[in-house]
């Protein structure tokens, strides 16, 4: 086994900058994860070539796989940083920025726009307040289980990135029409659900859906993403109809 | 007419969330401030549930027997008053979490589900998953999105606190803080803050905690004269998963379920555990302590993990010890463990289902920090504190799940005390804007001090040396020599400090200045932590001297409390408020003793 782990880093030095490569090298030790590597070289930043350069830029947090926060794209593949264990990766590693959401500096990115989207389809429960009322509504705990899966969604962004769709934010994308199905499968969030379709039915909605299913497999969470587009697009064709009845 | 109330919070957790959301419905203006967009806070991190006595197994438990194991478990140190008012909110709270629609686990009749603990004999907690701070932190994060689209609540995610901004007579009138991408320091008047910016886990280098976990924003609170209390008392977590990077929480709820702590029961053997038979297996916690068993709590049960791993007898003679869930059927572990058991495998490789996970403590949660007084007030008027930052609750041990709902009280008591302030505050005029320049004057000097300097020390390398020698001396185990030479260090690392060079050229969006800012924040708390155990000569939850093995109530029943001088920290000591149940001796080899409801 090699004693030392190459590394490349798509750089960019601001938001105006071209991207290039850099090529690292570092001693390798058993269990690195990216994240262990990156701190490697940012504590002496100097390139494989010996030049001096400016320490990589990147996002990190709660380094199990739950924040989110440090998704990047890792020998192609969007994935989270933290969890990717550098004995499991083909050398040298690569790894890129998300390509989906503005890039900030090296491997950081903006990814406001899937908040903003969450505000679209008005992803909370109306609480008549937060004093007491006691207990929520019974649920049965196949029903919890559902909406778990779906509420373990951190906001990543790895099944906007796999997404063919998704671009340019001309289409919502299957984070926020999960959520849609989360807040729509709760007995309170249910009798706010005309707003959520809504969110999920204009020129960016749902329809916008190739069927190409790989949110599916780019979500570390294993949430069935495609599961609630299917639901959900069934709700918004009822809702249509029916709206237009109404009218 | 007036400008309306504006509060600002420092943090964007479980207790900055909570405060926001009580503000913001209470019909005031909130500026929310956070490192990482509010969503990948820290809280997210907690694992195994929240507390609170709800008696859904008809076990006749209580809000009183709540709070007696919380001050039992605590080592009595803790003021008794704000610890029974959280266990008397403990059950609204989770009533509120079951509305906004966190996906808690349930009971055939579609109740809530509950589970067991460490230190108390009932099922107190609930949980979704074993993701609840996850699951709770989302259900905040929507209602305070809720408030944002309605024009409440602005959100300045990227932005971290650099320091308060004191008027003439010290009363705290807003921030200032930097935008992490552009590095630009701006002042942010508030008629009241609140500092919910969490726990400082990172001044041990590895810990359990987040990148987030500083405590830098609470480190410039101290330098401005905030005082810090007990911050001696650092819980370390019996089982982690020891990593390069940082060590990863496997949670409490793993020997909640059923889960073993187990090592062979001669030295040296090696057999893979799943060949070692039963009966040659010492399983230490449940020998020492039959009444609680695996469910000892975390300072206990830290010790014994280490001693056992001192004396050679960890499992394959390194540092770990075997926590066993192979007895406990796949399906049970999948519903009420799945999201630890996934870490575990994805992390170490190993399946849980089949093969025990190898585990050792970490340092995991702090008891100490901020001192506030029963309404959340530090002694800054109009700087207010909730959350892992602020010291009460907890005394010299948090019991586990119980910091989910002390983050949630702290920031439902500090949201009204605030409102409360602001509302009978001066204003103080447009002759204001003075200070507001002169606090923002005063960083921009620091960051262009740091910004120019080019010395030869490496700030990475000075935190991990710092974090090395605190992992090394002021956890598990303390002996005062190497308390004061652990103290000796830190001086000089501080001085070192001024001879590091920020090491990049390109300031966009930069690491190195937030970190060299963060970096000398936590050497000063450093020294807090180091400085209070040096002086706390007796043995109380967390903390623990093999020279000093008892608990000396006569003398130190008290809470430790440091200001900030340009000597270092000065200490002085409060009485601890015992009004509610009489101190007496922890024991959890036997069934704690009932206490008569005061």
């Amino acid at each position: 086994m090699s004693n030392t782990v190459e590394i490349h880093i798509k750089r960019r030095p601001n938001v105006d900058a071209h991207q290039h490569w850099e090529e690292f090298e570092i001693p390798y030790r058993p269990n690195l994860n990216v994240i262990s590597c990156l701190m490697e070289i940012r504590k002496n930043p100097v390139t494989k070539s010996g030049q001096q350069t400016t320490p990589p830029s990147w996002d990190m947090n709660c380094l199990e796989q739950v924040c989110g926060i440090c998704t990047m794209v890792i020998n192609g593949r969007v994935r989270q940083s933290c969890s990717a264990l550098v004995d499991n990766l083909d050398k040298p590693i690569k790894l890129e920025p998300m390509t989906k959401f503005p890039n900030i500096r090296d491997l950081k990115v903006d990814r406001s726009q899937m908040f903003s989207h969450l505000k679209k389809v008005h992803a909370w429960i109306e609480l008549d307040g937060t004093h007491d009322l006691g207990p929520g509504p019974r649920m049965d705990q196949d029903d919890v289980m559902e909406r778990y899966a779906y509420s373990r969604c951190m906001t990543c962004g790895c099944c906007l990135e796999a997404c063919p769709q998704y671009d340019e934010d001309h289409y919502i994308g299957p984070q926020a029409i999960a959520q849609v199905r989360l807040f729509n499968m709760h007995p309170s969030g249910a009798m706010d659900r005309d707003e959520r379709l809504q969110g999920i039915m204009g020129e960016d909605g749902i329809t916008n859906c190739g069927n190409a299913q790989n949110c599916v497999k780019a979500c570390p969470m294993n949430i069935p993403l495609t599961k609630a587009i299917y639901e959900e697009n069934r709700e918004t064709v009822l809702y249509g109809l029916l709206g237009w009845l109404e009218k | 007419m007036a400008a309306g109330i504006k509060i600002a919070i420092v943090g964007g957790g479980l207790a900055g969330l909570a405060a926001a959301m009580k503000i913001a419905e209470a019909g005031h203006e909130v500026d929310l401030f956070s490192v990482v967009p509010v969503k990948r806070s820290h809280s997210v991190c907690a694992q195994g549930g929240i507390n609170g006595a709800v008696n859904t197994k008809g076990e006749g438990d209580s809000t009183w027997e709540h709070f007696d194991d919380t001050v039992y478990g605590g080592d009595f140190l803790a003021n008794q008053p704000p610890a029974k008012a959280m266990c008397e909110m403990a059950p609204a709270i989770i009533y509120l979490f079951d509305r906004m629609g966190v996906p808690f686990s349930r009971t055939n009749e579609g109740l809530l589900d509950f589970r067991r603990f460490g230190g108390t004999k009932h099922h107190r907690t609930a949980f979704a998953g074993a993701s609840t701070g996850q699951q709770l932190l989302y259900a905040l994060d929507e209602q305070v999105r809720r408030f944002e689209v309605a024009g409440k609540v602005k959100k300045y995610e990227g932005w971290e606190m650099m320091s308060l901004v004191l008027d003439d007579h010290q009363v705290c009138r807003g921030i200032v803080a930097m935008n992490l991408r552009s590095l630009e320091l701006k002042a942010f008047a508030a008629d009241a803050v609140i500092i919910a910016s969490g726990g400082p886990g990172l001044i041990f280098g590895k810990s359990t905690n987040s990148m987030v976990c500083t405590g830098s924003a609470v480190g410039a609170c101290y330098q401005q004269g905030a005082k810090y209390a007990n911050g001696e008392f650092i819980q370390v977590h019996p089982t982690s998963i020891p990593g390069e990077d940082k060590l990863r929480l496997m949670s409490e709820s793993a020997r909640g379920e059923g889960g073993r702590v187990w090592v062979p029961k001669s030295k040296g053997d090696n057999r893979s555990p799943s060949s070692i038979p039963e009966n040659e297996r010492w399983y230490f916690l449940e020998e020492k302590y039959p009444a609680y068993g695996n469910l000892v709590p975390r300072d206990i049960a830290t010790r014994e993990i280490f001693q056992v791993c001192l004396a050679g007898m960890g499992a394959n003679g390194d540092n770990q010890v075997f926590l066993d869930l192979t007895h406990i059927p796949a399906e049970t572990l999948d519903k009420k463990l799945g999201a630890i058991l996934e870490i575990y495998e994805m992390f170490v490789g190993d399946d849980p289902h089949h093969v025990p996970m190898r585990i050792f403590p970490g340092v995991h949660y702090s008891m100490g920090g901020l001192w506030v007084d029963f309404d959340q007030r530090t002694n800054i008027s109009g700087l207010l504190a909730a959350g892992e930052c602020d010291y009460s609750i907890h005394g010299a041990n948090r019991l586990g799940a119980n910091s989910l709902v002390s983050c949630v009280y702290g920031g439902f008591i500090a949201a009204p005390a605030a409102i409360e302030w602001a509302k009978n505050v001066e204003r103080n005029g447009s002759n204001g804007s003075r200070i507001y320049e002169q606090e923002t004057k005063r960083q921009q000097e620091t960051n262009d001090k740091l910004i120019a300097q080019s010395g030869a020390e490496n700030q990475y390398k000075l935190h991990e040396e710092m974090g090395r020698i605190m992992t090394d001396n002021v956890t598990v185990i303390r002996y005062n020599d190497r308390l004061k030479q652990t103290d000796d260090t830190l001086r000089e690392l501080t001085d070192r400090y001024d001879r590091i060079s920020i090491n990049d050229s390109n300031l966009w969006a930069t690491m190195a200045l937030p970190h060299a800012r963060q970096l000398r924040n936590m050497l000063d708390l450093a020294r807090v932590i180091t400085l209070g155990a040096l002086n706390r000569n007796e043995s109380r939850g967390a903390h623990y001297k093999p020279d000093f093995p008892d608990r000396d109530d006569a003398n130190w029943l008290k809470t430790t409390i440091a200001e900030h001088s340009g000597e270092g920290p000065m200490f002085s000591y409060d009485p601890v408020d015992i009004s509610l149940i009489p101190p007496r001796k922890r024991d959890y080899s036997h069934e704690k003793k009932e206490t008569a409801k005061a």
